[in-house]
């Protein structure tokens, strides 16, 4: 049944996605490119918002589905390795146009293109845990 | 004007946001924090890397609410190009449009599509520098985004909301990253592709 609520939660997250526009290749070079406030304003909104409602959540001592109240344990800090793996991403952020969420999203929207992304993004996550003990932590 | 012609308009940066604030909040009470990258472990561990790699060694039943969710999205997508499509292509900057010009890329306009999504005049399948441009941006996607342990919802929704420290440096390392790729790399690479 859970499964079921997140299957119903993904139809609007695939709406909101396509038309908010965070999907195009086009909004997301004019945002590397600060041509435009389009995406600086999306993500800007969501995550302001999404602090105002955290804090509340976290005040108000709300339980969720899982029974526990709403917490967040971030990732231990280092530095090193948050700037490297973000600049990795930011790369193939910027060549596709499309983070994770947005490749299946365009799939939707009926670009078999990105079936390619999928399978780059499939085969860069299988090399990452070949060599996870390498990488600097 | 009916609602879903309502809904098919383009829509403001601040009811994006907004949206996507919701859906955030929706699945922290759902018991979930919003992210997608993990998607791409999944579909690893379906294809048996957890056979080999003991990283992709996962319980599987543990993430079936993300599979359906990224199902879900896909449905979504498919409503909104059937019922809620914008009639007018994606609304870019003047200056963007005239700097993609430049290197070959033209207007969402003239985009086959006409929603202005993709750049297919370099990613098609006719193309096998785009295609394989294509794949090499999704490998560092897929790469950063596990390394990084998140993504853009991830990190620059669910962690910034969280005033979590790690995700904001993660998130400066996106843009250092694109930065160095929109403004050192594609100007002079993109053209050799078309």
């Amino acid at each position: 049944m859970k499964n079921l609520a997140f299957f119903l939660i993904g139809i609007p997250f695939g709406i909101i996605m396509t038309k908010s526009e965070v999907i195009s290749w086009f909004r997301i070079t004019e945002m590397f490119r600060f041509e435009s406030f389009h995406m600086y304003g999306v993500i800007g909104v969501a995550v302001v918002a999404g602090m105002i409602a955290m804090f509340v959540l976290k005040g108000a001592r709300v339980k969720t589905w899982s029974g526990t109240e709403v917490a967040y344990t971030p990732m231990p800090l280092s530095i090193k390795r948050h700037l490297l793996a973000g600049s990795i991403f930011g790369i193939g952020w910027a060549i596709t146009g499309a983070c994770p969420g947005p490749m299946w999203v365009l799939l939707g929207n009926g670009f078999w293109i990105v079936l390619i992304y999928i399978l780059g993004a499939f085969l860069g996550t299988w090399a990452y845990g070949a060599v996870t003990h390498k990488m600097p932590q | 004007m009916t609602i879903l012609e309502w809904i098919s308009q383009p829509w403001h940066w601040a009811v994006g946001g907004l949206a996507i604030a919701l859906l955030s909040v929706a699945m922290t009470l759902m018991g979930r924090k919003f992210g997608v990258s993990s998607s791409f472990k999944v579909l690893c561990s379906w294809a048996g890397a957890g056979k080999k790699i003991p990283y992709f060694d996962i319980n599987l039943k543990d993430n079936r609410w993300l599979m359906t969710f990224v199902a879900g999205g896909v449905l979504g997508a498919i409503i909104s190009v059937h019922y809620l499509r914008s009639p007018e292509p994606v609304a870019i900057s003047q200056s963007t449009i005239d700097y993609l010009a430049g290197l070959g890329i033209a207007y969402p306009e003239s985009d086959e599509s006409g929603l202005g999504f993709v750049p297919t005049v370099l990613f098609n399948f006719a193309n096998w520098k785009g295609v394989v441009f294509a794949l090499i941006g999704g490998f560092f996607v897929g790469f950063g985004a596990r390394y990084g342990e998140g993504c853009t919802s991830g990190h620059a929704i669910t962690g910034l909301s969280h005033l979590s420290l790690p995700s904001l440096i993660t998130v400066i390392g996106f843009f250092i990253g694109g930065l160095f790729m929109t403004w050192v790399v594609l100007p002079y690479l993109l053209p050799l592709l078309l």
